[in-house]
């Protein structure tokens, strides 16, 4: 397989959490584990990938009693 | 700012009698100035009277790019009091061993005033300078502000979190080395860490100066660093007579305590079995600068401590006996023992399980070979309650 790119990993990264919006929330570690599973993504190729979708602001962090990566809600989500 | 609404505080003014600083007070003084904080004191009221909390954490944390160091708060009395609807908690990171000059206190405070409820913390028990109470629309301010000012948040979530340490050798004779620089260090070493939260859970780090363990590393930090020696313990006899001439009863009030009972006195000379010293620093904290820590100073890295939250309180077991954390190869092992361990604790720790208590889970032993460290005497906790010996069931021939 040839190897992903920060970019794509990102871009797949965002599709796992938005396939799963309502349904599921990825802690770093699950789509780092994803990424490692699907594409042979090291760790810090998938590190550079999160930093660029929370600085780009296409996902967020939230905390629900643990750290999750999300994408942003219209409102802002109160527990 | 404007003064808020006034409310009737019976319960909590009873927290303003008695010779003690009270939160109240200072809550109230804030009041003078702040809306947020005058309807702080309504709510809190209310809780007090109900016996019930009225407040809510979570959801958005952090500003962009960041996901630790804010704290979302919410109250459920919004509608009754909504000066505090929103009231986030923002962690800073504190400066090594909290040395500040005024004006940076001031500049902190002036932020504060401006952007939140002027209400701080100083300092929260994760050592963080703590801002309380502001609303989601002032975060960015309150963060751009700050890093003008030349500070930066604190972790909070599932990262590491600020690392704080003692003042050591800023001001204290006992420190075994150079906790400020190891903290500043760790800290600078791991920014992502720190701001981008990756972990099964939270992960702590405090550095104490000697087994004094002013910052309380032991009992409350996922990775300590407290100071130690190797040597014998510095001595001073004719300091240590004085003592004796001034009226300390050596004998019953030092060697009689000492846990291990490896002092000697003669009634004029103290003598000492190093080698069955377990460094607890009794004797040294009753006979400053009679008795010192020894000169071959370094720190013990130990693993795992925590306050009781999925499972019970649990101290630290230690790691490495000695680091002199002088050299860079020494700091090149601390941090790549830290590599090491997140990489096993975010392959197989469960969501919001303490390192700690994964160690405990796998069996330090198994914990030890994934992270690389070969089991030494030092590391066991209870002897005679050895986890480290595996008995194996003869193979038959
Ligand atoms: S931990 Fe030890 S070195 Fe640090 S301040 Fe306390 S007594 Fe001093
Ligand atoms: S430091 Fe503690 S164990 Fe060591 S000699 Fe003093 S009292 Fe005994």
């Amino acid at each position: 397989m040839a190897e992903m790119t920060v970019e794509q990993l990102a871009d797949a990264m965002y599709e796992m959490i938005k396939d799963a919006k309502g349904m599921k929330k990825y802690k770093a570690t699950d789509l780092q584990k994803a990424m490692a599973e699907r594409f042979g993504a090291d760790k810090q190729a998938c590190k550079q990938a999160i930093r660029l979708l929370m600085d780009s602001g296409r996902c967020i962090y939230t905390y629900f009693g643990g750290s999750y990566i999300e994408i942003p809600p219209d409102q802002p989500a109160t527990p | 700012m404007a003064e808020g609404k006034k409310y009737e505080t019976p319960k909590l003014d009873e927290l303003e009698k008695g010779a003690w600083p009270s939160f109240v007070k200072e809550i109230k003084a804030a009041a003078q100035k702040s809306p947020m904080a005058a309807a702080l004191l309504g709510q809190l009221e209310q809780s007090y009277n109900e016996k019930i909390g009225h407040w809510k954490h979570g959801g958005i944390v952090g500003v962009v790019g960041y996901g630790g160091g804010v704290i979302g708060r919410y109250s459920d009395l919004g509608d009754k009091y909504p000066e505090v609807a929103h009231f986030h908690t923002i962690r800073i990171n504190h400066p090594a061993g909290w040395f500040y000059t005024t004006e940076a206190l001031r500049g902190l405070c002036d932020i504060w005033e401006e952007h939140g409820s002027g209400l701080t913390n100083m300092h929260g028990s994760t050592g963080d300078i703590i801002f309380l109470g502001t609303t989601t629309d002032q975060l960015e301010k309150v963060f751009s502000k700050l890093t003008a000012l030349g500070f930066d948040l604190g972790g909070s979530g599932s990262d590491v979190r600020t690392p704080s340490c003692c003042n050591g050798m800023a001001r204290c004779e006992w420190a075994c080395y150079d906790t400020m620089k190891v903290c500043y260090n760790l800290t600078m070493a791991f920014q992502d860490e720190i701001h981008r939260p990756a972990f099964p859970y939270k992960f702590k780090m405090k550095m104490a100066g000697c087994p004094n363990d002013c910052v309380a590393a032991i009992a409350r930090a996922d990775l300590s660093i407290i100071g130690t020696w190797k040597d014998e313990i510095q001595q001073d006899d004719e300091l240590i007579k004085k003592f004796a001439d001034e009226g300390l009863d050596i004998q019953r009030q030092i060697v009689s305590r000492c846990p291990t009972r490896c002092m000697d006195w003669d009634g004029k000379k103290l003598t000492i079995n190093n080698e069955n010293c377990v460094k607890c620093m009794f004797c040294i904290n009753s006979m400053p600068r009679a008795l010192a820590p020894g000169k071959e100073r370094g720190a013990m890295v130990l693993l795992g401590a925590k306050a009781p939250i999925v499972q019970g309180a649990q101290l630290s077991s230690v790691l490495i006996p000695f680091i002199d954390l002088e050299d860079e190869e020494s700091w090149n092992d601390l941090k790549q023992l830290l590599e090491n361990i997140w990489e096993v604790w975010c392959e197989e720790g469960k969501n919001r399980e303490r390192v700690g208590e994964f160690a405990l889970r796998v069996g330090f032993g198994n914990f030890l070979e994934a992270i690389g460290l070969e089991p030494t005497p030092e590391m066991v906790a209870y002897p005679r309650d050895n986890p480290y010996v595996f008995y194996q069931t003869a193979k038959k021939e």
